[in-house]
């Protein structure tokens, strides 16, 4: 694939519209088309710089295993409406908007300017001059989808639970919840608030936003072409994480299967939204070696403690002076690890985020915790009893958003978002 | 409560008193030079040297046997400087350890995970000299330190013993004034009684820290029945358990060995439980007695800081000052707050109330986390 170029005027892309569209060439990779670069991380890896349009269909969404991008906005909503053929009506109103988006486009076509005078601009503005820059939108169902407003309560997935309430959670009822989610990451910010402000917008009269939230790091990754960002805790964050390139991993631990009790989540997973406020002021006086053992790992090269390099496999067995493991017994990575968790894994996709300031002189900072995997029954709820009971970590942070969603699968060159649930 | 281990205290009669300057390493390989290679059989255990210069020594652990190994490097005494466990058949595992002083150590395999191990003598060469244990001023320190806690302790335990009768016998009115009183003893020792991980949840876990499946008990379930749903027909028994849990804490205090690292540390640590607790009322969400806890902290870092004064004074005085300053201006500003024998409500601060003190509290803390290197100097 190349840059978009289409046959009407709708289709073509922002930049060329503006006449700044890039010959990239395009790139091996699945369902990953190349264009101009403008991704920060350009200086140490020319081929993800170059990718700026990730192919919005496929077996799953994209979004998941994409290599995860620079920037968030994430949004829950609650549908205002009680009618189904709405509801279903304005999902496929959305796959149009997000397939234009992702490849670059105006969320219709004529938008910003080329509407009628008299007429609001179909298209919000704010994007016009900017590319693809590897938009994705990933859409899922919220646990209160499945009551009794749509008819849809035999088709809720017994993996979708009401998460439980875990020790020193602090949840902020009006940071959680929500009957949808839409997930826009792009190595732009503009480009991901610009694609959940127009989706809101189609919305309007059948959904209102609930919560939202921006991230503007990513702190983890998602694939072997991308160097292990840190997080505000100035840590590599999400070495072990899942990549990309585990297929078999992925089969295992994030993609739901027919088996799994509802045929329409086949090839779809489910999301874990957690807002994880950072007292950052009190860990940045926790002396270094503090830091590390907290952690697990060392903060320069990220390697776990008794190893010498990062990707040296995790030996939990290794003990230092007096005999005393070297990851401590309530240290973060032997907590979160799958061999203290019965092989248990997620694919974490979080972000940095900072929300102004917390009214007592401090930053409201943190981690926006989002991770995919196939029952979080068996997988991120075991992963958070260990920690919020154990971890050192927990002094300096606290829980203070979440929420759970099914994330169905992909969306075929005609489908829709949910197509297999309201279809 | 909080997490334990970043206040690593050793415990007395298990003998070893740690040296201060075994927390200061650095990285250094030096001394190393590649990866020691271990051969580990159900019958031997060969390691391809038998000396090192002192530094980060990389044994490479190959078991080759039938059974289960683990491998140990021991200093002088069966100290273990570091050990790899679990080493299942076919296995190559790596153990990097830190030998910072010349001497005599045995590399060990032990096949089936048992036993005194097949032992090598392994001799490490060059490295700095041992230092002497002992610093006159550090010993003063923690001596002048336990005292504060024994002293703190005892006073605890008559506390909780007025406190727990009186929820004994029903009489409210008393036990709400001995709460908060009771408390601070607690709360100035704090560093020192997290170190017992089952006690101090047992003993002041918040209703909201509780894990699924276990009793919420201790002081805060006391406050909760006092304040809040009134008391309860298992009350009593609470109160019984918490005197039992108050007094074995405070007979395991007393074997405790602190370093000058570790009153550094606590310093710093119960600052911190003000910033993320007590500014925020958090702690105390029945009683709202949040300052009275609030001062017990800055006392009992205080009291760390003015055991640690003559090395402060010797290797930094400004940052003494700075401290002082500090911790006067914190207190001037609990001063304001007083009301009788104790503090106002916490719900009784105004919002740019509750701001001052954070910021007080930030100005204080941050000259407070470097006191540990001071002192380790």
């Amino acid at each position: 694939m190349t840059p978009q170029t289409g046959t009407d005027d709708g289709a073509v892309s922002r930049r060329r519209l503006f006449g700044l569209a890039g010959a990239g060439a395009a790139l091996a990779g699945a369902g990953v088309a190349a264009g101009i670069g403008i991704d920060r991380l350009g200086g140490e890896n020319t081929a993800q710089a170059a990718v700026t349009t990730v192919d919005f269909h496929g077996a799953h969404q994209a979004g998941i295993v994409t290599p995860t991008q620079q920037n968030l906005h994430f949004a829950a909503l609650n549908v205002t409406t009680k009618d189904r053929a709405k509801l279903v009506k304005l999902l496929r109103t959305w796959t149009e908007a997000a397939r234009r988006m992702t490849a670059g486009q105006e969320v219709v076509a004529n938008g910003a300017i080329g509407g009628g005078a008299e007429a609001p601009p179909g298209d919000t503005g704010e994007a016009l001059d900017l590319p693809a820059s590897s938009l994705t939108l990933t859409v899922g169902f919220g646990p209160s989808l499945f009551d009794d407003r749509f008819g849809l309560a035999a088709k809720r997935p017994e993996q979708l639970i009401d998460l439980p309430l875990f020790p020193k959670d602090k949840l902020d009822p009006a940071r959680g919840g929500g009957d949808l989610c839409v997930q826009a990451c792009a190595n732009d910010p503009q480009v991901a608030v610009h694609a959940v402000r127009n989706l809101v917008r189609l919305g309007f009269g059948v959904t209102e936003v609930r919560w939202s939230q921006l991230g503007f790091g990513r702190s983890s990754s998602t694939s072997r072409t991308q160097t292990t960002p840190r997080n505000l805790f100035g840590f590599k964050d999400g070495t072990n994480n899942i990549k990309a390139e585990d297929t078999d991993v992925l089969r295992e631990q994030v993609w739901a299967d027919a088996a799994d009790g509802q045929p329409w989540m086949a090839g779809g997973t489910y999301l874990v939204a957690r807002r994880i406020r950072m007292h950052i002021e009190t860990w940045d006086r926790e002396r270094l070696t503090g830091q590390e053992e907290i952690i697990g790992r060392k903060k320069g090269d990220g390697a776990a403690l008794g190893q010498a390099a990062e990707f040296d496999p995790v030996d939990l067995h290794v003990g230092g002076k007096d005999g005393k493991p070297l990851i401590p017994e309530d240290s973060h990575i032997r907590l979160a690890s799958h061999e203290t968790l019965n092989g248990a894994r997620i694919l974490r996709r979080g972000y940095n985020f900072v929300d102004g300031s917390d009214g007592v002189g401090h930053l409201e900072a943190g981690l926006f915790f989002l991770a995919f995997n196939r029952d979080s029954r068996r997988q991120f709820v075991p992963m958070q009893q260990a920690l919020s009971t154990k971890d050192a970590m927990m002094e300096y942070i606290q829980h203070t958003g979440s929420a759970h969603f099914a994330i169905p699968p992909g969306v075929s060159e005609k489908g829709y978002w949910g197509e297999g649930l309201f279809g | 409560m909080r997490n334990t281990r970043r206040f690593p205290l050793a415990v007395l009669g298990a003998g070893v008193l740690v040296a201060l300057t075994a927390c200061g390493g650095k990285e250094d390989t030096a001394g190393a030079a590649g990866p020691i290679r271990v051969e580990a059989t159900d019958t031997a255990c060969t390691v391809s040297a038998n000396k090192a210069g002192a530094g980060n020594l990389t044994f490479e652990v190959t078991n080759k046997g039938t059974k289960v190994t683990e491998f140990y490097l021991y200093a002088e005494g069966d100290r273990i400087m570091g050990e790899v466990e679990n080493i299942a058949p076919g296995l190559n595992r790596k153990l990097i350890v830190e030998v910072a002083d010349a001497g005599k150590y045995q590399a060990a395999c032990k096949p089936g995970m048992t036993g005194n191990g097949i032992r090598t003598d392994f001799t490490v060469t060059g490295g700095a000299p041992k230092q002497g244990d002992t610093n006159a001023l550090k010993a003063q320190a923690t001596k002048s330190y336990a005292d504060y806690v024994a002293n703190n302790a005892a006073a605890l335990e008559e506390g909780t013993t007025k406190f727990v009768n009186a929820v004994k016998a029903g009489k409210v009115d008393e036990a709400k004034t001995a709460y908060a009183s009771t408390r601070v003893f607690y709360e100035r020792i704090e560093p020192v009684a997290e170190k017992f991980g089952d006690l101090d949840p047992a003993i002041d876990a918040r209703e909201a820290d509780v894990e699924e499946g276990k009793q919420f008990t201790g002081f805060h379930r006391l406050e909760k029945d006092l304040w809040k749903s009134g008391l309860q027909p298992d009350s009593g028994a609470i109160a019984d358990k918490l005197l039992t849990d108050v007094k074995d804490l405070i007979g395991k205090t007393k074997g405790l060995q602190l370093t000058a690292l570790d009153l550094a540390n606590g310093a710093k640590e119960l600052l911190d439980e003000v910033a993320t607790k007590k500014i925020s009322g958090e702690e105390e969400t029945f009683s709202h007695t949040d300052l009275w806890d609030f001062q017990a902290n800055v006392d009992g870092s205080k009291a760390a800081i003015n055991a640690l004064r003559p090395i402060l004074q010797q290797n930094d005085a400004a940052l003494l000052a700075t401290l002082d300053k500090e911790f006067g201006n914190v207190q001037k500003q609990l001063d304001e707050q007083r009301s009788g024998d104790g503090f106002r409500s916490y719900t009784e601060l105004a919002k740019d109330k509750v701001k001052q003190f954070a910021s007080a509290v930030d100005a204080l803390s941050e000259p407070l986390s470097k006191v540990a290197e001071v002192v380790s100097r």
